[in-house]
């Protein structure tokens, strides 16, 4: 069982390297039967075609069927757990650090199984999609290598064992993201971009290394067992103190307030980085490790609180913001930041499997919405809102999978966003009322009514947004170029395949007492969906050539900016950095350095005094050497 | 004969060669005074192995050595010589300064 876990982590990593070094030289070996293939295939069409369409393509094999396999192997993982759920857990070595040890190991439980698949998912997903998208590209065999390698970082979290082996994933994730984000590198704004998304990133991680260190100090080892297992005996200053450090790595990993400024910028990457890393799955990676964590975090009621502000904050804004953007990608990315809130916002009060819920139905419909935004986009030729309209006739298979996407990112039934956003509510709504388990301490009343009012409104705004981004896309007048079509198979087919998962998935929620949806709560954030999302729709209904987003009016370029947060942190943190740097270099120039310069000089002005005799003209010399003679052989005379 | 002849004409020798290397201006006749400065100390090297008479005649061979010395001197001397006119249409002495150091930085020629 661990070995499988340990196969399906390892299987993407060698994927990565051997992708890296060998991919065109595969493309090259495969050529010759690619080209027999095509030759000897019958002429009947289907089989033509796939022959025609089998690639030579070496980094597109090695990237794909490694992630296959590990999607089989998680699957059967998730199967094995299902039918008898208890914690597996496997060590490959401890290893003795001067302090505290630590395990090179795997724990499988019912939550990692099913992140696991999630994630494996949506990477063969993202992987099959991006042969045809990046068919053109001349470095898709770094694409693909940098995408194995993501894959087997997250598998390594989610999987892990230990929280330093924990942290090695989620680095390599930060830098895989950083390489993906700056795939198209020679512009300049895309390497911007990819340098903001890691430096804001590292900023969060520092934290949460320091948080690793406090906790796992305090339990005496890293295992993640071990330290949820001392976690009571702990004190509470100690804990509050861990928790609060991990949150800030949770914040900048998963893009919340006030370190989500990197995600929409993130979005110049290629578009199925976005879906796998920017929308699925890394930024998913921190409300996991908060919910492995949970037991801490339950004993710290101070962190949750934290937690519950920052997730209604960023709930809330991002949603504002995602209303008003003109890019299509730009708003997926602000409804990433603000999806990411509810479950932060779940977990905050005190619903660990609302938040996974959230988390599996998120990265279903999150990954299916960039996808068809892909597609879209291909088609389009433009990211830009303005520049699409009335593709519904054209682009059948992506109309009706990013209609499931929608409904589901809006919370409306039968969808999968529906239920889970209905636990989170409902827990929150709970919270409020009574207190949650005897041996814990209660989480503040005022978490549960903040993230509940603030959801609500969310659920609104969220519901607004989508149908108004449905509607520009897919409706109205059709502005495009009248060859826009449907994108090849290869694209068209993953994109098809996750929307029946965004769809029921929401129905397994319903075996579980936790997870079922309440009626009451049901009907009220119903009536705030229908509120946002009809008023949207009634708006634009008047004049289908013209975005409803109008009506915002002079509030629309604030929301735009996100709220000019940007704009803040140039003003606060950027320009002192800047000016402390051009500080240091003036220092450079005009202390140090001239220091250094002016004991050169000094010297040689000094040496100027001998070099009056240096004429060049060895005459000279030799007078001098005669001279020097002479007098010594006068001193010899004289004084002996 | 008196020792003292032999050494004053040796000496005379080496001081009109001291003079013209450092006087004159014609590489060649630098040259030349080098060789008149050698021949005075052949001479002195002559002069005392006959004074001494040692069995081995150490001042007869070390002139002999001088000798051989300066003809090999002489010619890579005369070689250079004659390559710096090549380059330079001149061999005074006085107009070839491009070692020297000049005012600042050391680099102009």
């Amino acid at each position: 069982m661990i070995v499988l876990a340990a196969v399906a982590v390892l299987l993407p990593f060698a994927a990565a390297f051997i992708g890296m070094i060998f991919g065109p030289t595969i493309s090259h070996l495969l050529t010759p039967i690619a080209r027999h293939l095509r030759h000897t295939a019958p002429e009947s069409g289907r089989a033509r075609g796939l022959a025609r369409r089998l690639p030579a393509n070496g980094p597109a094999l090695v990237a794909v069927l490694p992630i296959a396999a590990s999607t089989v192997l998680t699957a059967v993982i998730a199967v094995v757990q299902w039918q008898a759920p208890k914690v597996r857990t496997g060590t490959l070595t401890v290893v003795q650090t001067g302090g505290v040890p630590f395990g090179i190991g795997l724990d499988v439980d019912g939550m990692s199984a099913v992140v696991a698949l999630l994630v494996c998912c949506v990477a063969l997903a993202v992987q099959v999609y991006s042969v045809a998208y990046m068919r053109d590209d001349p470095r898709y065999s770094s694409y693909a290598a940098f995408i194995s390698l993501f894959t087997a970082a997250m598998l390594l979290v989610v999987l892990s064992g230990d929280l330093l082996v924990l942290y090695v994933g989620w680095e390599v994730m930060g830098i895989c993201s950083y390489f993906l984000i700056g795939h198209y590198w020679h512009d300049r704004a895309t390497s911007k971009a990819a340098v903001k998304a890691f430096l804001v990133t590292r900023l969060g991680d520092v934290g949460f290394l320091f948080g690793i260190f406090v906790l796992g100090m305090a339990a005496h080892s890293f295992q993640i067992r071990t330290v949820l297992g001392h976690v009571p005996a702990m004190p509470h200053t100690t804990l509050v103190a861990g928790t609060l450090l991990l949150l800030c790595g949770v914040a900048g990993k998963s893009a919340q307030f006030p370190l989500h400024t990197w995600l929409p910028d993130a979005m110049a990457g290629p578009t199925p980085v976005s879906a796998l890393i920017h929308a699925a799955t890394m930024v998913a990676a921190g409300v996991y490790v908060v919910a492995r964590l949970y037991p801490a975090f339950l004993f710290a009621p101070t962190s949750l609180a934290v937690l519950g502000v920052i997730a209604a904050i960023s709930m809330l804004g991002a949603a504002l913001a995602a209303l008003a953007q003109d890019d299509l990608k730009r708003v997926l990315a602000y409804s990433t930041i603000s999806q990411l809130a509810y479950m932060a916002g779940g977990l905050a009060v005190g619903t660990r499997d609302g938040a996974l819920f959230h988390l599996l139905a998120h990265g279903a419909f999150k990954a299916l919405l960039f996808l068809g935004a892909g597609c879209v986009i291909v088609a389009v030729g433009s990211n830009m809102l303005s520049a699409m309209g009335g593709l519904r006739i054209a682009m059948p298979v992506t109309f009706w999978s990013m209609t499931v996407g929608f409904a589901a990112l809006a919370g409306l039934p039968p969808a999968s966003g529906f239920f889970s956003k209905d636990t989170i509510l409902s827990q929150a709504w709970h919270t409020t009322k009574q207190r949650g388990p005897e041996h814990v301490p209660a989480i503040p009343a005022w978490t549960g009514w903040l993230v509940l009012a603030v959801g609500l409104l969310t659920a609104a705004v969220t519901a607004a947004y989508a149908t108004r981004t449905w509607l520009v896309t897919f409706f109205g007048e059709r502005r495009t170029p009248a060859d826009a079509r449907e994108a090849p198979a290869l694209m068209r087919w993953p994109v098809a395949a996750l929307a029946v998962p965004a769809l029921i998935l929401g129905f397994l929620g319903l075996g579980s007492d936790h997870l079922r949806p309440e009626l009451d709560m049901t009907i009220v954030s119903l009536l705030f969906v229908l509120a946002g999302g009809g008023a949207v729709f009634l708006i634009w209904n008047r004049d289908p050539a013209l975005d409803p987003v109008r009506m915002l009016g002079p509030v629309r370029p604030l929301l735009r900016d996100g709220f000019r947060v940007d704009a803040v942190y140039t003003v606060l943190v950027v320009r002192p950095v800047v000016a402390f740097a051009q500080m240091v270099v003036h220092t450079d120039e005009h202390a140090v350095d001239a220091a250094v310069e002016g004991t050169g000089r000094g010297v040689r002005r000094l040496g100027g005094l001998l070099r009056v005799t240096e004429n060049g003209n060895p005459q000279t010399y030799i007078s001098g050497v005669l001279a020097g003679v002479v007098i010594i052989v006068l001193a010899v005379v004289v004084f002996t | 004969m008196h020792l003292v002849y032999p050494v004053v004409i040796a000496a005379l020798l080496f001081s009109a060669g001291v003079y013209g290397v450092l006087a004159r201006r014609n590489a060649i006749l630098v040259l030349m005074s080098v060789e008149l400065m050698l021949n005075a100390v052949n001479l002195n090297l002559v002069v005392f192995d006959m004074r001494w008479a040692d069995r081995l005649h150490g001042g007869q061979v070390l002139t002999l050595f001088v000798i051989v010395l300066a003809a090999a001197e002489v010619g890579l001397g005369l070689a250079l010589v004659l390559l710096i006119y090549r380059n330079r249409q001149t061999v005074d002495v006085d107009r070839l300064r491009t070692l020297g150091e000049h005012e600042e930085e050391g680099v102009r020629q």
